[in-house]
């Protein structure tokens, strides 16, 4: 990779960062809700870990792993929305007519999504940390959490992307992000899947990639080091940001038709 | 075609959108180095359709168009290297500052590091948002983020520049400053303009030489004195403070030129010399000894010219195209 190149993917992530951070109404909600549903789960279901076979005796310890996962969520929101205004103001096109490329575009675009996740995963993990979550494989697992907490986050951030360039639509990427939660109460978020009584929605949530992401950092929290977990969780989250990407840089070409 | 490396050549450009009219259908003209040209017509008529084509952001359907002398469509890179362009609605990012702004632009452009500072600091300075420049630029006036606008698009030193509509929405002050700035440009630095623009005073103002689009065809070009003067003469209606002295005034005004409708009160001629004619007539008047209530010059304007040609005055031609959909169609279409 070219030195001007890096130095575009440099200043195009700078002003992506430098711009989420300086709209509170992006940040502040990817930090509260998440939050906000943990401490309403934590205090309301802990009775759950009374079920016989459930993997820990604190439910907060068990569901600090859907914060990371809702967190992902917002990445969808944010990168997706700030594209879509950047299409819909022309600022694409003035970028369209610099020397700068789409693969550089994309990867400075992302920078802002990673940020925020850099940034909501420590909050998570301090707030946890606080509360009185226990961390079953220590610090490296900290870091691997926060490092599927950064995978999860570029995936995300590229399918918003990807809306954002099909639809040019700040409006259309906000209406994405409902959809996706469905994903996310359709998952194990709440429960083990093998204490999960009602059949249609055991059978969902193990077909759910969502679950499997949340299940790694989950097994960080609960187990400690498990291999197929981990390989699952990072393979999924992988996956989502290859195809994200791919998808996102083949909208890019179409909407950015320079010659 | 011949190869200005610094202009502009256009031969049978032509833009057609899927379900949608011919955005611009066969346009030709050329734009000399150091020029600056005026592209008028109203909204929808194929002006910002021509400049996406031009800038390189939307492929011609057929037809060829050589900028800086490079193909606009083999050699897309090269042509946007030698332009800058500030298209329609200042593309600007609200949370981002003046001084930001020339930060990106300059490193995007790959001005090398010790460069980029100063160039935006000289740009800033050159358009007048020195003061400004450290704030965000979404509590930007209208007029400043036109300005800072046009400083993004220079940031390389481009020998071409398009403005599509750089004055919308401004007031006289900024507009004025606006056009003070594009002229020095072209004036002092050499820089061919493309200017398009539903303001005939600023095409009249600003334009070496002006084209007039309407429904995607160039209906007329030349200096802003040739198209009025294919109009015709100016003319003089002169309305008597006695109506009785109506046929005295006539006899007198006839002197100058040819009989030209009038108002009922009033007698109107056109002038076989130009306008400077009109301090002879009133010698004239005052010799007689014949009282005017109400003396008028008329020269033809560019809004003639488009009313000559199309059968329509530009001021409504716009607002009729909106209501046919015509606005509507251009604009989808370019963002398709």
């Amino acid at each position: 990779m070219s030195r001007s190149t890096l130095t575009q993917i440099g200043h195009v992530a700078r002003r992506s960062v430098v711009r989420t951070m300086r709209q509170p109404a992006q940040v502040v909600p990817a930090l509260i809700f998440p939050l906000f549903l943990l401490a309403v789960n934590s205090a309301g279901l802990q009775k759950a870990t009374d079920l016989p076979g459930f993997p820990t005796n604190s439910y907060l310890t068990f569901a600090l792993a859907i914060p990371f996962m809702q967190g992902a969520l917002f990445s969808i929101m944010n990168a997706g929305t700030d594209l879509a205004r950047d299409v819909e103001t022309g600022f694409l096109n003035r970028l369209a007519l610099t020397p700068l490329g789409g693969a550089a575009l994309l990867t400075g675009l992302l920078a802002g999504a990673l940020a925020l996740g850099l940034v909501q995963a420590t909050v998570y993990l301090l707030v946890g940390l606080i509360a009185g979550a226990s961390f079953a494989a220590g610090f490296g697992g900290v870091l691997v959490i926060v490092a599927l907490s950064m995978v999860m986050a570029l995936g995300f951030g590229a399918l918003g992307l990807f809306v954002a360039l099909r639809t040019g639509s700040g409006e259309a990427v906000q209406s994405m992000f409902p959809v996706f939660f469905v994903f996310l109460f359709l998952s194990s978020m709440s429960l083990p899947r093998n204490l999960i009584q009602t059949d249609w929605f055991r059978e969902i949530a193990t077909y759910n990639p969502v679950s499997y992401l949340i299940e790694a950092i989950r097994s960080l929290l609960v187990k400690g080091w498990d291999g197929e977990a981990l390989g699952l969780g990072f393979g999924i989250a992988a996956m989502i940001a290859v195809v994200a990407m791919v998808a996102a840089s083949a909208s890019l070409k179409t909407r950015m038709v320079r010659t | 075609m011949m190869t200005q490396p610094e202009g502009i050549e256009v031969e049978r450009l032509v833009r057609e959108f899927r379900k949608g009219p011919r955005a611009v259908d066969g346009i030709d003209l050329e734009v000399a180095p150091g020029e600056i040209y005026g592209f008028l017509g109203p909204n929808g008529a194929g002006k910002s359709t021509t400049v996406h084509m031009l800038t390189t952001l939307l492929p011609p359907t057929s037809g060829t168009a050589r900028v800086a002398g490079f193909d606009v469509v083999r050699d897309g890179p090269q042509v946007r290297m030698r332009i800058g362009a500030a298209l329609q609605e200042a593309a600007l990012d609200p949370f981002l500052t003046g001084r930001e702004h020339m930060r990106l632009q300059t490193a995007m452009h790959g001005l090398p590091k010790a460069e980029r500072v100063a160039r935006g600091a000289e740009l800033l300075a050159r358009v007048g948002l020195t003061e400004a420049a450290d704030r965000r630029v979404g509590g930007y006036s209208g007029g400043m983020k036109r300005r800072l606008d046009l400083a993004l698009a220079l940031v390389h030193g481009p020998r071409i520049l398009f403005l599509d509509e750089p004055t919308t929405g401004l007031d006289v002050q900024s507009r004025t400053a606006l056009w003070d700035e594009v002229a020095r440009l072209a004036r002092d630095d050499g820089v061919t303009v493309f200017l398009t623009t539903q303001y005939l005073e600023e095409a009249d103002a600003l334009a070496d030489r002006v084209g007039i689009i309407d429904h995607g065809h160039l209906v007329a070009e030349g200096t802003p004195a040739q198209l009025k003067a294919q109009i015709g003469q100016p003319t003089v209606e002169a309305i008597p403070r006695d109506p009785a002295d109506r046929d005295a005034v006539a006899q007198v005004l006839e002197r100058f030129g040819e009989r030209a409708g009038a108002s009922p009160k009033g007698v109107s001629v056109r002038l076989r010399g130009d306008e400077s004619d009109l301090a002879d007539v009133v010698r004239a008047l005052d010799a007689e000894g014949i009282s005017v209530e109400h003396l008028q010059l008329h020269a033809p304007s560019l809004d003639d010219v488009f009313l000559a040609k199309t059968g329509r005055s530009l001021e409504g031609a716009g607002a009729d195209e909106e209501e046919a959909g015509g606005d509507a169609g251009e604009t989808e279409a370019v963002a398709a």
